[in-house]
């Protein structure tokens, strides 16, 4: 995802001279290094100084240019939260916000570089727009739309590198911002998620149609706001058996979203959610190992599922 | 800034000192005018920063003598004293009476913080230590662009004590950043009170900001000649810093240095008395 991330700013750099790419101190490799290389003027090192690096992208912006911030998501927003709420939100500028490696992807790094409450912080700032595009191509797309379309303020979940291209034999065909995605179209359950973790629901849908002959669907929301409240109440219509499960804690999650949507619009379904737990990781290994301590492997999350 | 075309060119003059003066007590009346209406009013640290504020406007912004001034940006960081913005802004003619006559009140557009659509208003400040960093982002613009425009920016003493303005202004050196030229309001005075008391290492100013690369100039905040000649010590590729020694609550006695004036309005009592002090002692 971070490399088609840099080949996409690249090549709408290239095109549109008012791209421009902030760092906090990440070194840049790939496209980023070639953006950096043939366009210097345009690609700005601001050290490890990230409430400066929100505040210079804002000038820029209130200049006319849409810049791209990019750093670790813990160090993207919530060390310059305050910031991104005055200086993007408040202005309501068209700057982006990458957040990179969210979710428990930096397994070994400790709970200082796990993002878990991202989408809850940026979700609650007016005029933000929040997006986790599940992999690769749809990384592009989006980063194409915040290069050209966004209207003000974007935070963007970024995975790391070598997610599988899994929206290349989607259902939906077509991936629109602000339009949930059906990835796989199933009749029984449907399966919602965003970001990286559409990738375990697809383990689990394999598995339910393997050991109980059970077709899911997997439904990706990869704008996390706006909400798409259209496509979001026709899956609450349909479906008997709702199950939400994503990398990130509850309070403030996209299940919480969902479920007072579904609670305002009286539409009583059977809505479950795997989140995080509200509580901090203290322990290290894989990314796998650290989802599956907090309840989101195949088995505990079939499990869940099999709950009456 | 489509605001400041509001200004047209018919209208500037060539900077004018004893014109300057008699603008501050103007806009110090109107002030006091205007705390007749509302509870709330910064009034300590908007009447610090007046001659600054009128010599950015007149001396480097709208000014005859300045080719393209207009084109020249300026942010209040300390948003807290954009009453002196607000009136200069009148004075100008780019913010109506109506404005002025609705401050914080629910039918007007403006409030105790500048805000960004606003006239004349051209960044959102009022959290202080955020100016430093849209001042670098746009003094940045302006270079990669290779404009000769300047970017005027207005910074409270607290704001020094911000760790996000020395992120950035390290950045502007890095940047070599020599069309952000900053002034510092140093009235010395903050809401917990004098500032060599309850923040001593705060002191020596000057020698921070130039251990940062950035060139320092020292003036009396309180005379635009002082004020205009500070701006010789700036140098090539370097950000420019002058520090204007002030005087928080600057022209009413019993508001001068008095910290319970960073907020608060005067009475009808208290203002009659002002008014009388201001007429003597600039007449």
């Amino acid at each position: 995802m971070r490399n088609k991330f840099a080949d996409a700013i690249f090549e709408i750099g290239s095109v549109n001279k008012n791209i421009c790419a902030l760092v906090a101190d990440i070194s840049p490799a790939g496209s980023m290094e070639k953006f950096r290389k043939k366009y210097p003027d345009r690609f700005i090192n601001c050290g490890v100084a990230e409430q400066s690096m929100i505040g210079i992208s804002a000038g820029l912006a209130l200049k006319g240019m849409r810049p791209f911030c990019y750093t670790i998501a813990t160090f993207a927003l919530f060390r310059p939260f305050e910031f991104i709420r005055v200086d993007l939100g408040y202005q309501n500028l068209p700057v982006t916000v990458i957040g990179m490696g969210a979710g428990l992807i930096y397994s070994t790094l400790g709970g200082t570089h796990h993002s878990m409450e991202d989408i809850a912080i940026a979700s609650s700032i007016p005029n933000m727009t929040v997006l986790a595009p599940c992999d690769p191509i749809e990384m592009k797309l989006a980063t194409i739309w915040c290069a050209t379309k966004s209207k003000g303020p974007v935070y963007m979940r970024l995975g790391k590198v070598g997610e599988p291209e899994i929206t290349k034999d989607a259902y939906d065909k077509k991936f629109t911002i602000g339009k949930l995605r059906y990835i796989k179209k199933g009749e029984d359950i449907a399966l919602i998620s965003y970001g990286i973790t559409i990738n375990v629901l697809i383990e689990v849908s394999k598995e339910l149609k393997n050991k109980q002959n059970i077709n899911c669907s997997i439904i990706n929301m990869h704008t996390i706001k706006p909400l798409d409240k259209k496509g979001l109440e026709k899956i609450l219509k349909k479906y008997k058996k709702i199950i939400i499960v994503e990398e990130h804690v509850p309070y403030g999650s996209v299940s919480s979203m969902i479920k007072s949507y579904a609670y305002e619009n009286k539409i009583f379904t059977d809505i479950k959610s795997v989140t995080l737990k509200d509580e901090f990781i203290h322990f290290y290994g894989s990314h796998k190992e650290l989802l599956n301590k907090h309840g989101l492997s195949t088995s505990k999350i079939i499990k869940k599922i099999n709950e009456k | 800034m489509d605001n400041n075309l509001k200004f047209s060119k018919r209208n500037l003059k060539k900077f004018n000192i004893t014109d300057s003066r008699k603008r501050c007590l103007k806009y110090r009346r109107k002030l006091l005018d205007i705390s007749q209406t509302v509870t709330a009013l910064h009034a300590g640290g908007a009447l610090s920063s007046m001659e600054i504020v009128d010599f950015i406007y007149y001396g480097l912004i709208y000014n005859k003598n300045i080719p393209d001034g207009s084109k020249n940006t300026f942010l209040m960081s300390k948003g807290h004293g954009c009453m002196s913005q607000y009136i200069a802004l009148n004075e100008l003619g780019i913010l109506d009476d109506k404005h002025l006559e609705t401050y914080c009140k629910s039918n007007g557009i403006l409030g105790c913080h500048p805000d960004f659509g606003n006239p004349g208003i051209e960044a959102s400040t009022g959290s202080l230590g955020h100016g430093m960093g849209l001042a670098t982002g746009m003094a940045y613009f302006e270079k990669i662009n290779k404009t000769n425009n300047n970017i005027y920016v207005v910074l409270s003493d607290g704001e020094l004590q911000e760790g996000s303005t020395w992120e950035a202004m390290m950045m502007a050196a890095n940047l070599k950043l020599d069309n952000l030229i900053c002034f510092l309001d140093h009235n010395g005075s903050q809401s917990f009170g004098n500032t060599k008391i309850t923040h001593p290492k705060f002191y020596p100013i000057n020698s921070k900001i130039k251990s940062f690369n950035w060139s320092v100039g020292k003036a009396n905040g309180h005379d635009v000649r002082s004020i205009s000649s500070s701006l010789k010590n700036r140098k090539e590729n370097k950000p420019h810093m002058t520090i204007c020694d002030t005087i928080k609550g600057k022209g009413v006695s019993f508001m001068e240095n008095k910290p319970i004036w960073h907020y608060r309005s005067p009475n009808s009592e208290e203002y009659k008395i002002a008014i009388n002090e201001l007429t003597q002692v600039y007449s």
